[in-house]
């Protein structure tokens, strides 16, 4: 499965406070988180996000708390796939878990501006920045997490392990 | 190949004789926990996914501490459905407030007696790393792991590798647990331990109380790490014995070490005495100086609290050196027990009472304002300077609005002199 989309790129150690602030933390209706989504960091986001669009991001993306919250709101904006040079570990778990698209790859992450065109392939981990013509490989996941993002998620996972 | 403290723990709640990092495994769960932000979320996916029952209705922990007493409707509504599911599946440790034993998760949880050496647990928030002080492997996770772990009583965990931090010396005066973690952040960075273990050793934790051991552990997640853990010595030992006389006397807990030729990822050596009184400036945890460095900084306001410190010791602490002394004019300084415990011992010992006439607000225990949620939001260019772990952008209100971390005695002192300061200054 492949995605393209325009980028929106930020630096490093963007922490789940910026990408959902707690005031917002009342309701989990991912419509309602979207709709603050980066509100703190970068208050356009939220207007100039359309569905498919592309976040890039440096070191330590979504450190801090382990608000689920986090993943669900970039999901719920339309984002459909994070590309940082490395993940904080629960950020990085709860994307999986709710089948939100990440990827790893610190040189695209350095390399890739914004308002660039990005192609990615899921199935390759190839990144494809179409507006400068670079191409990067994303460390592949672990064979255990591939399994639960094909099957959709977590939840779909631990299902299909029971019912199996 | 030897394994660390972290690694042990894990191969015995897998059934595994051995683990190495990077291997995936599946791990049985001594107790699950969630509040009243993360969990209404698992209840949703936990109903959605057709569990029925609990794997454990006395290993799953459900606190109400974020948003309460809570602080507007929606906020109600969310302790509202974790207080209705743990009525219907008769969780034993939910803590209502008001009652005894309750406030906030990571204060109470060690302090109850509901973790012990050798256990392992999850938790719905990230400062789940806490109870590695006891000897424990505790981690934080999302709501969805929480969901499928309250049904499971299991869940996968990637074998971390670990970062050896040796202890040596004796803290100087007014140094706290809190400055120890912070300057080691300082250290490394806001993602020097990301996906590995903290191990503290060396003979310099058995300079730390419980409550700074604590502290510590609480804020290895704001370096990236999975846990922050602390070996088992007289001081663990004599807290469970208090925390816990049941288990502690059936000896229903398990001392794990680190074997001698474990494999390290890298070795810090930190001496104590070297240690400043440490603060870390806007926005990042990282962000640290010598306290003594930024006393041209001014406060609107001051926290004294939390998960972080909000301890009896921190509470004991703050009162001492507030004695006599008062806060100073057009500073707010809010003090927020860490526990309905500390709270009582603070009323018993008439620490309340200095805190009172030093003109501090007195809170009962809730989050609050740590994570910007209520109980001391700041406005456009305010600057706080805080107990808490965290001063990202906007955490604690306003996106203009500062938080500076620190230590309690130079939150104290601050209070007191309306700019960052240090204690020998009053």
């Amino acid at each position: 499965m492949s995605v393209k989309g325009r980028v929106f790129k930020y630096g490093n150690d963007v922490d789940t406070d910026v990408i959902i602030p707690a005031r917002h933390l009342t309701s989990a209706d991912p419509s309602h988180l979207a709709s603050h989504c980066m509100e703190d960091i970068d208050s356009s986001f939220v207007n100039e996000v359309k569905a498919g669009d592309i976040m890039v991001a440096g070191e330590n993306f979504g450190c801090g708390s382990s608000r689920e919250h986090a993943p669900v709101a970039i999901k719920a904006s339309g984002i459909s796939l994070v590309i940082a040079g490395s993940f904080a570990r629960i950020f990085y778990r709860n994307a999986i878990n709710v089948g939100l698209p990440i990827m790893e790859c610190p040189e695209a992450a350095a390399a890739i501006n914004k308002g660039d065109e990005v192609e990615a392939d899921f199935d390759t981990g190839v990144i494809k920045d179409l507006t400068t013509g670079e191409s990067f490989t994303a460390k592949p996941f672990p064979e255990f997490i591939k399994k639960i993002i094909d099957a959709g998620g977590l939840v779909p996972y631990t299902k299909s392990k029971s019912e199996g | 190949m030897g394994m660390t403290m972290t690694q042990k723990i894990l191969a015995d709640h897998a059934g595994l004789s051995e683990v190495h990092a990077g291997d995936l495994i599946e791990a049985r769960l001594d107790k699950v926990l969630g509040n009243d932000v993360t969990t209404p979320p698992a209840i949703k996916v936990f109903e959605g996914m057709g569990a029925k029952d609990v794997f454990d209705k006395d290993k799953v922990i459900m606190v109400p501490d974020h948003f309460t007493p809570n602080k507007d409707i929606k906020s109600a509504e969310l302790s509202k459905c974790m207080r209705c599911f743990a009525k219907a599946h008769e969780i034993t440790n939910y803590f209502e407030l008001g009652q005894k034993g309750m406030g906030i998760e990571h204060v109470i949880i060690p302090d109850n007696g509901l973790i012990l050496p050798g256990d392992a647990i999850i938790g719905a928030d990230s400062h789940t790393c806490t109870y590695g002080a006891l000897g424990a492997f505790s981690t934080g996770v999302g709501s969805t792991d929480l969901a499928c772990a309250m049904a499971s009583g299991s869940t996968w965990f990637k074998v971390p590798e670990a970062i050896k931090v040796v202890l040596k010396g004796k803290p100087g005066k007014y140094v706290t647990g809190k400055d120890i973690i912070l300057h080691l952040i300082g250290m490394i960075g806001v993602d020097g331990a990301l996906y590995k273990s903290l191990e503290f050793t060396g003979e310099g934790v058995h300079e730390l109380s419980m409550d700074q051991r604590l502290t510590i552990s609480n804020m290895a997640i704001e370096c990236g790490g999975k846990n922050g853990i602390f070996p088992v010595d007289d001081i663990t030992l004599d807290y469970i014995s208090k925390s816990n006389p049941e288990r502690f006397s059936k000896g229903d807990y398990k001392v794990y070490e680190a074997d001698e030729d474990a494999v390290y990822e890298s070795t810090i050596e930190i001496d104590l005495a070297a240690v400043p009184l440490t603060v870390a400036l806007p926005h990042l945890p990282s962000n640290t100086k010598a306290a003594s460095e930024v006393k041209d900084m001014k406060i609107d306001q001051v926290v004294i609290g939390s998960c972080t410190n909000g301890r009896e010791e921190d509470i004991k602490i703050a009162a001492k050196l507030f004695e006599g002394k008062k806060v100073a004019d057009g500073v707010r300084c809010i003090v927020i027990p860490g526990s309905q415990r500390v709270y009582r011992k603070a009323l018993d010992e008439g620490w309340l009472s200095i805190f009172d006439d030093a003109g501090c607000v007195i809170s009962t225990p809730t989050c609050g304002p740590c994570l910007g949620g209520h109980m001391g939001i700041l406005a456009e260019g305010e600057r706080c300077i805080s107990t808490t772990n965290r001063n990202f952008v906007g955490r604690m209100g306003h996106v203009n609005s500062e938080v500076i971390l620190s230590g309690v005695p130079v939150a104290v002192a601050s209070a007191v002199m309306g700019r960052v300061a240090t204690p020998d200054e009053i």
